[in-house]
């Protein structure tokens, strides 16, 4: 921890309990420290047991990182995703998370030692299914679904769901992705900056599907008793998205950062954390998951990428995937 | 003593030379045609205009260096002479302080200022409620207040009928007469400077006069001055 | 004061050269870069040129109609331009959308629905936030020109077709570059519009290049380089505008209010058309956001509400240091002579300055001295304030000037200077202005996102509690979060403009 100059620190004022224990400081993105994201879950749940003072740090959690570099102010980095895993890894300013991963409640296998996913998801289209009575069962019908259809999707160059969105469609289409998107764009209502812009417009009544999360449905009918928003399960299979949470090498609390690896796949964390960001846990045994997320219908294939590989077709896809659009 | 010693400005095509001297306590008009540099000689003494070269002195001292409000010099515009956002009272306390911090004594010779140019009970009036003679009239107050020993005036009386004119000359030479101090006005109207000033400057063809006597000078103008006269 | 500007230009200079330094040198541009370029560029020529064209009916029938409640529609008028742009895009999608009040109306009758998203959907609501700029600008001009006029006109009995061409067109001419330059440069870095109404990668902008090269390929050369090319647009613009921008020649205007001679005939009607379409087209959108989140007001926790005091007291903040800036950098003007040119180009140029280039760049610089987190607020507040800037000076500095020649030789011979001046002269003569700039930089500080969410720390601002609502999926929510940032928004706008006039 880097000492705070006492000017500043009057603005900032700390609480004086939090003098005397120990800091973990946790560099997340804002939807996670958010009174309705599961960060008040995370801060409560671990100071239960560490005896320590668990900060959240919030706002833009890897560009902030790479450019503080060894100095950096982090024990923990949570909130990242699958698809930036390259980039921070070779910063190498993570450390191994000791966990075995053998076991986990995941459709993939999961091997990295040093990025761990606490929960999950897939990309999938939402509907309402008091707008749009017959959801297209594949991606290739939603391609051939009249042009009226409208759907939104976010910017693969500003949002994560964005990205695996283009993952998606070169999983599925391969070679013929530029194809696929030409068929796709005039469906395209807009494309927006992230995915609550989206979402927003989707609930709006603006577009009849929108680029989300098979998990979407699940905030509907828990807290607001609506069953009607589904998401439209394609054969072709769902686009893999985890969040993953990392400790940095370079820690000056250690055992508390180790502490929070471990406690990360307990059902302490799984029954509580996942749930409260509408997502599905990594390990825990699924008769054991919420039931809103078990009644979910899964998809039957899910695709995912190896860093190594999304990392190499993220360039000539995004290319294609503007080229479909500019025309 | 005003002295302008071999002064000459330009500005653009425009030039103006002056070379005499003001005794002390003289009343002086200034006349000549319009665009002769009237208001240029009057800026020469307020220190809004600086001489390419020469001095304007004052009492033997150069006022090159000298910043306008810190002039022996008190001068009133033909118009914007007061601050519309500020009361009569506040318009004349500028006099005695620009940041208008009064002291009890201070506030009571404003309020005699006012008396005196016969505003009493307008004190919290805006300029906007008063009509041209009153608006003339708080300048005045000012002028008596800050009690400078040279006094510029540029036709503040333009836009005032006869009478009224004629009214405030009055109350203007009472206070130069009262404070002594040296009077140089700017005029249009040749009936003024026979009322009000003994000597008069002929400002005509880029050339700013010696002060002569007032009646001899209209009486038997110079060809310059008889073409603007007509 | 010199300095000031020097500061200014500093900073924002100095952030890019920070950021390229961190990136270790400028990096090249794609193809689709400059294509976003052109768009910008095509985006922002169309927008101002359409603002401003449809401002002139508007401006010209409030300068010259006098109706009950005129005064409070001229300030309604002038809200879309201080609403936050998440607040306005959902007005306009809930009145221009697919499913808006508008294409209910046009199915009805059997027309063919229109659509607001491609380039039409970004010049709409460009248009949308910068007509009340353009009206207020130009019916500023109108009301300048001096009662007197008028009156000749109506003396030599007048047309209002010589009217026009002896009046409002000469003062058309030297208002209407400025106010064309001044949306030009707003719409320059447009960024959410672009993107939420945009349609797709077509209605790419260099602001959201730059927060792609940031953001996702974390390449700081190219969003360096691309900020340069910003910078550089801004300063070309200003240079042409500097070109055909005459000074106005209608000397000081009276302190009474007045108004031009009001035509009778088909003209108010014709009047009373761009009065009341442009009061729909600007205010419909308010309307529809008001009574969608309305309902759910109350029942918004007390974390949004301790998030919109936060955001009250920095954009107050913002607004006072606005103010102090733009007040030394316009009163300065008035006397420097050749720095003139110089002090103008450095307080416009935050207009055109990436948030997203200064935050990081002021990031880099200050980490040796302090946390990110000890930093947030001030950092936060001290951007704000520079981006509100521009706005504040375009007000500012004709005032000053006006001042100056009215009334800066009176005070000079009386001696009035330093802080007397100030509390004498420069504070009551400019009250108004002052009041309307802090207005605009207070309003324009409430709805700012903080895009450099570097500096977030655990005390979230009202917009970014909005973010989080929608992101939590709480949409309900949004919507009455959206309704208290507008009005929190206006309120401070009113009360700001309120006390400039009364002072």
């Amino acid at each position: 921890m880097r000492f705070r100059p006492l000017m500043l620190a009057l603005l900032a004022a700390t609480p004086a309990a939090a003098q005397d224990k120990p800091v973990l400081t946790v560099y997340a993105g804002d939807y996670i420290t958010s009174e309705w994201g599961p960060g008040p879950k995370i801060e409560e749940g671990f100071e239960a047991f560490c005896n320590c003072d668990l900060q959240f740090v919030t706002g833009d959690v890897l560009p902030r990182v790479l450019m503080e570099g060894e100095g950096t102010e982090a024990d923990i980095v949570f909130g990242l995703n699958t698809d930036v895993t390259a980039r921070a890894r070779a910063s190498g300013l993570f450390a191994p998370h000791g966990q075995d991963t053998t076991d986990m409640s995941l459709p993939i296998e999961w091997t990295d030692d040093v990025f761990l996913p606490y929960n999950w998801g897939e990309t999938a289209f939402i509907y309402d299914e008091t707008r749009l009575e017959n959801p297209p069962a594949s991606f290739q019908e939603l391609l051939d679904a009249p042009d009226d259809l409208k759907i939104v999707i976010q910017d693969p160059r500003s949002s994560i769901s964005g990205l695996a969105m283009l993952l998606w469609v070169k999983a599925v289409y391969g070679d013929q992705a530029p194809e696929a998107w030409a068929k796709l764009a005039p469906k395209v209502l807009t494309v927006t900056k992230g995915w609550s812009e989206s979402y927003g417009m989707f609930t709006e009544g603006e577009a009849d599907m929108v680029l989300s999360y098979t998990t979407s449905p699940a905030y509907h009918i828990e807290a607001e008793g609506d069953e009607t928003k589904h998401a439209a399960i394609f054969a072709e299979g769902h686009y893999f998205m985890a969040e993953l949470a990392a400790q940095v090498a370079g820690t000056d609390q250690p055992e508390l950062a180790q502490a929070f690896m471990d406690w990360i796949l307990t059902p302490d964390f799984q029954t509580t954390v996942p749930i409260a960001n509408w997502s599905l846990p990594s390990k825990l045994p699924e008769d054991q998951w919420p039931e809103v997320m078990r009644n979910l219908p899964r998809p039957d294939k899910t695709i995912f990428y190896t860093e190594d590989e999304a990392e190499a077709l993220r360039k000539p896809a995004l290319d294609e995937w503007l080229a479909a659009f500019s025309r | 003593m005003l002295e302008f010693r071999d002064v000459s400005v330009s500005l653009g095509e425009f030039r103006l030379s002056a070379d005499f001297a003001v005794r002390p306590g003289a009343r002086v008009a200034v006349i000549g045609p319009s665009g002769s540099g009237k208001s240029t000689l009057l800026s020469l003494v307020a220190g809004f205009l600086m001489p390419d070269q020469g001095v304007v002195a004052w009492d033997g001292r150069d006022l090159g260096g000298v910043a306008p409000g810190k002039r022996p010099v008190s001068i009133l515009f033909q118009d914007q002479n007061l601050f519309p956002h500020l009361s009569v009272a506040q318009n004349v306390g500028l006099g005695v302080r620009p940041d208008l911090r009064l002291s009890a004594e201070q506030t009571d010779r404003v309020s005699q200022a006012i008396e005196r140019v016969g505003l009493s009970g307008m004190e919290d009036r805006r300029p906007s409620a008063l009509s041209g003679g009153q608006q003339s009239r708080v300048a005045l107050a000012r002028v008596l207040l800050r009690a400078r020993p040279v006094l510029l005036l540029d036709e503040p009386f333009g836009a005032l009928g006869p009478a009224l004119k004629i009214e405030m000359l009055n109350l203007l030479s009472e206070i130069a007469r009262e404070s002594g101090a040296t009077v140089l006005m700017v005029t249009h109207d040749p009936e003024d400077a026979r009322f009000f000033a003994p000597e008069t400057v002929v400002v005509e063809g880029g050339v700013a006069h010696a002060p002569t006597a007032t009646g001899p000078l209209l009486d038997d103008p110079p060809p310059g001055l008889r073409a603007y006269l007509g | 004061m010199l300095a000031t500007a020097a500061a200014l230009a500093a900073l924002i200079l100095g952030t890019l050269a920070a950021v390229a330094t961190f990136a270790g040198g400028l990096g090249g541009l794609g193809p689709w870069d400059w294509r976003a370029v052109w768009f910008t560029l095509w985006q922002a020529v169309a927008s101002a040129s359409l603002s401003a064209l449809l401002a002139i009916p508007v401006a010209r029938a409030l300068a010259r109609r006098r109706f009950p409640g005129r005064a409070v529609l001229v300030i309604l008028l002038g809200a879309p331009f201080i609403l936050p742009v998440i607040v306005a895009i959902m007005g306009l999608i809930s009145v221009f959308g697919r499913t808006g009040a508008l294409n209910g109306l046009v199915r009805s009758v059997g027309l063919p629905e229109i659509s607001i998203y491609g380039w039409q959907g970004v010049i709409l609501a460009h248009v949308f936030f910068n007509l009340p700029l353009a009206v207020r600008m130009i019916l500023q001009g109108w009301q300048a020109i001096p009662a007197e006029r008028f009156r000749l006109a109506e003396s030599l009995d007048f047309a209002p077709a010589d009217l026009a061409r002896h009046l409002e067109r000469p003062m058309l001419r030297a208002v209407l570059p400025g106010v064309w330059l001044a949306i030009f440069l707003v719409c320059l870095t447009s960024f959410t519009v672009a993107l939420a109404l945009g349609g797709g990668p077509r209605a790419t902008t260099v602001e959201l290049a730059i927060y792609q090269a940031f953001r996702f390929d974390f390449d700081l050369g190219r969003a360096a380089t691309l900020g340069l090319v910003q910078v550089g647009l801004c300063l070309a613009a200003l240079a042409l505008a500097s070109r055909v921008t005459l000074p106005s020649a209608f000397g000081a205007g009276l302190d009474a209010g007045h108004s031009p001679a009001a035509p009778r005939g088909w003209r108010r009607a014709g009047d009373a058309m761009a009065i009341g379409l442009a009061a729909g087209f600007l205010l419909w959108p308010m309307a529809a956001v008001t009574l969608r989140g309305l309902p759910r007001m109350a029942a918004l926790s007390s974390d949004v509400w301790a998030a919109a005091g936060r955001s009250v007291a920095m954009a107050l903040g913002s607004a006072g240091l606005t103010l102090v800036v733009a007040l030394v950098l316009a009163l300065a003007m008035t006397r420097a002579g050749r720095a003139r040119g110089w002090i103008e180009a450095a307080g416009m140029l935050p207009i055109v300055a990436s948030p997203l280039v200064l935050g990081t760049g002021l990031y880099l610089i200050l980490r040796r001295w302090a946390g990110p987190d000890d930093l947030a607020l001030p950092v936060t507040m001290a951007i704000n304030a520079v981006m509100a800037l521009p706005f504040a000076l375009r007000i500012l500095i004709p005032a000053a000037r006006v001042m100056e020649m009215d009334y800066g030789r009176l005070a000079a011979s009386l001696d009035l200077r330093g802080w007397a001046r100030l509390r004498v002269l420069v504070l009551p003569r400019l009250s108004g202005p002052l009041g309307f700039a802090g207005g605009l930089a207070a309003a324009l500080a409430m709805g700012d996102l903080g895009v450099i969410t570097l500096f977030a720390n655990d005390n979230p601002t009202l917009p970014l509690k909005l973010y989080q609502l929608m992101n939590a999926y709480r949409m309900e929510d949004a919507a009455a979060c959206a309704v208290l940032l507008m009005a929190i928004s206006f309120a401070l706008f009113w009360g700001f403009d309120r006390m400039g006039r009364r002072a």
